[in-house]
């Protein structure tokens, strides 16, 4: 478990974090969504010791975090950065002997990774001779290298292909069910809505909403339904308590204060004819998102 | 919150030093693997020993052997002494005028009681210098201080130490350069600060290029004097053992010195392409310093102040002490100051290279990186 605690970082006069606090549950994948320029990048980085915070404190299950911790954290950086010209297993090498492990072991780690990635070229390729998507497969398993115990990625599906996305998805799932805390960020919300476990929502800076995706849905401030009735139903409008949202002939969406209200309108309408559905309508996420970004 | 299996999240991190140790590693590895780097690197050593090699036997080259016509035992014993002379014995001066005119013979010596040297040496259009040297009477000369510098050979000096150390100070200085740029513009050093400190990483860089400068000097000098062996040139080795001694670690130091400088002016720039605009003004601090050694060669008062300036200690102390015009302590003093201001570029191209490395977008000026600094 790593915890942010009032994590606040300036650059110049521009502060970027104000007062961040969050936690990257153990075993739990963590998705951290906010647009361009919110702070994403500045957090992990802040997290991985590459930035120091002004202030504010991290703690890993309770203490402060200290270099060895930062060590177990397999980082994947948004700019991806490899060396172009090194062989593909010559970097993945390099860089895990920064952790202490020996040229062996990381050569034996990084094949398996490599294969486990399904890599489409030889190990002792150059980075630039493979696909761009290849690239990103090394990158990943860069991060992953040294046996990491948490991760923390900064977009890792930006630029995969959707086969390459699922088989890294069930590479980080993996990861994440040996009980190792993951936080990654996306603004590829209907994937993260799919695969995450808690959301952090930050938005220029500031956190916005954290908690499971349940959670987050339940902090709205109406529910929705929906209802597939069998005629028009214009009539929904004149109902009090409620609020017409979308209108489709006899498909309806509308919000209502409390579900005593979306009841009434179910029994109303079995009254007026069929209904062929009627059910809670959970917000895709990038709704909710617009929706606690621009409050 | 579920159990963590890890419950302490930790995992080794490689010390200060072995981290360093990677980077030099990988640096060397890197410029030894390149085709670039070791063509280049062959070709020097090979140029410059093979420069050696012909520049002893270059005399030998440009002589060739002339056909004298001789009309005398008088005369060919006269010659007898002489190189590269082959004696023709002709019968009389007529039939000399006639080898000499019909380019047979480079040249004639005949006898001539009038001559002061009882002989005249009769050529075409004009007699070769050595046949004429050799044949004239000469005044005794004596020298006072036969081992005293030549000025045209300390020139030559001034002019190799500086070339070697300007040469190689611009070549590794880029190299520096273009590695921490790689690593900056593929944004690789965001996942190498994650696990080691900036400063691992441009000491590694650092030490890494002053390994390869020093290695291609040190084989070049050994090409050079293989080539002065081949060639019996005694002038290499002999005289300038003492200044080269003093020119290795001046050296040595100096290029740590601006190696750093040159790593922290790529840390200032994003891309490849503004790395000019940082790294001239380190350029120049070489070059002025290195011309002045050379156009200020003999001139006493001006070498003796940039035998203190870092810059130009390294050419301007061996040269003096080649000269002999240098106090035993004023090496050390120099050397000091040398170490002392190392010292402080190192540490102010750290604290550039900390605050500039993760930085992207436009480039930073060296007052803006200096202020900040």
């Amino acid at each position: 478990m790593i915890t942010l605690d009032s994590i606040t970082r300036s650059f110049g006069s521009t502060t970027v974090l104000h007062d961040l606090s969050f936690t990257i549950e153990a075993g739990r994948m963590t998705g951290f969504v906010g647009s361009n320029g919110s702070g994403k990048t500045t957090t992990m980085r802040i997290i991985l010791g590459v930035l120091a915070a002004d202030s504010g404190r991290i703690t890993v299950d309770g203490h402060d975090i200290t270099p060895a911790h930062r060590s177990a954290i397999g980082y994947m950086p948004e700019e991806r950065g490899l060396y172009p010209k090194m062989p593909i297993i010559d970097q993945l090498v390099y860089l895990a002997r920064f952790h202490g492990l020996s040229r062996s072991t990381a050569r034996r780690r990084g094949l398996e990774l490599l294969e486990q990635l399904d890599l489409v070229g030889e190990p002792s390729d150059t980075l630039e001779s493979v696909s761009l998507g290849n690239q990103q497969k090394v990158q990943i398993a860069a991060a992953l290298i040294h046996q990491p115990q948490a991760l923390v990625l900064d977009e890792p599906f930006s630029g995969l292909d959707p086969a390459a996305v699922e088989r890294t998805l069930d590479v980080l799932k993996g990861f994440a069910s040996t009980g190792a805390p993951v936080l990654f960020s996306s603004h590829q919300l209907d994937l993260v809505e799919r695969l995450v476990d808690d959301i952090v929502i930050i938005n220029r800076g500031r956190l916005v909403a954290t908690g499971s995706t349940d959670e987050l849905r339940r902090l709205r401030s109406r529910a929705e339904w929906t209802l597939q009735g069998g005629e028009d139903m214009a009539w929904v409008r004149d109902l009090p308590d409620i609020d017409v949202i979308e209108l489709d002939g006899s498909w309806v969406r509308f919000a209502a204060s409390h579900s005593d209200a979306a009841e009434a309108v179910l029994r109303e309408a079995l009254t007026r004819g069929s209904v062929s559905s009627f059910a809670p309508h959970h917000l895709p996420l990038n709704r909710l998102f617009q929706e606690v970004t621009q409050s | 919150m579920s159990a963590h299996p890890n419950p302490t999240m930790t995992a080794a991190r490689a010390g200060f030093t072995t981290a360093m140790g990677l980077v030099i590693e990988r640096e060397i590895m890197v410029r030894l693997k390149s085709t670039a780097f070791m063509i280049s690197t062959i070709l020097s050593i090979v140029l410059f020993g093979a420069l050696v090699a012909v520049s002893g036997a270059l005399p030998s080259l440009f002589s060739s052997t002339d056909k004298v016509a001789v009309t005398s035992a008088e005369a060919a014993e006269a010659l007898a002494d002489i190189d590269d002379v082959e004696v023709v014995d002709v019968g009389t001066v007529a039939e000399a005028r006639e080898l000499v005119s019909g380019e047979d013979v480079a040249a004639a010596v005949v006898d001539d009681a009038e001559s002061p040297v009882g002989l005249t040496v009769i050529a075409q259009r004009s007699a070769p210098d050595s046949l004429v040297n050799a044949l004239s009477r000469v005044p005794t000369v004596e020298l006072l201080d036969p081992d005293a510098p030549d000025p045209a050979l300390t020139y030559l000096m001034g002019l190799g130490l500086g070339l070697v150390f300007f040469m190689s100070a611009v070549t590794f200085g880029s190299t520096i350069a273009s590695s921490v740029v790689e690593e900056k513009q593929s944004r690789i050093v965001e996942i190498l600060l994650a696990s080691t400190s900036a400063r691992a990483l441009m000491f590694g860089k650092v030490i890494a290029c002053t390994i390869l400068a020093f290695a291609q000097i040190a084989l070049t000098a050994v090409a050079v004097l293989f080539g002065a062996a081949i060639s019996g040139n005694d002038l290499v080795l002999g005289k300038i053992a003492e200044p080269i001694a003093w020119f290795i670690p001046l050296f040595v130091i100096g290029f740590v010195m601006v190696a750093g400088l040159y790593a922290a002016a790529a840390s200032m720039v994003s891309r490849a392409e503004d790395l000019g605009s940082t790294s001239t003004p380190i350029m120049m601090t070489i070059f002025l310093p290195y011309m002045a050694v050379i156009i200020f060669s003999d001139n006493e008062a001006v070498m003796a102040v940039l035998s203190y300036i870092p810059f130009s200690a390294a050419v301007a102390v061996p040269m003096r002490v080649f000269l002999g015009t240098i106090a035993w302590w004023e090496p050390l003093v120099s050397l000091l100051i040398l170490v002392v201001t190392t010292l402080g570029a190192l540490l102010l191209a750290t604290r550039i290279f900390e605050r500039s490395i993760l930085r992207s977008g436009p480039k930073l000026s060296w007052k803006k990186a200096l202020t900040e600094a």
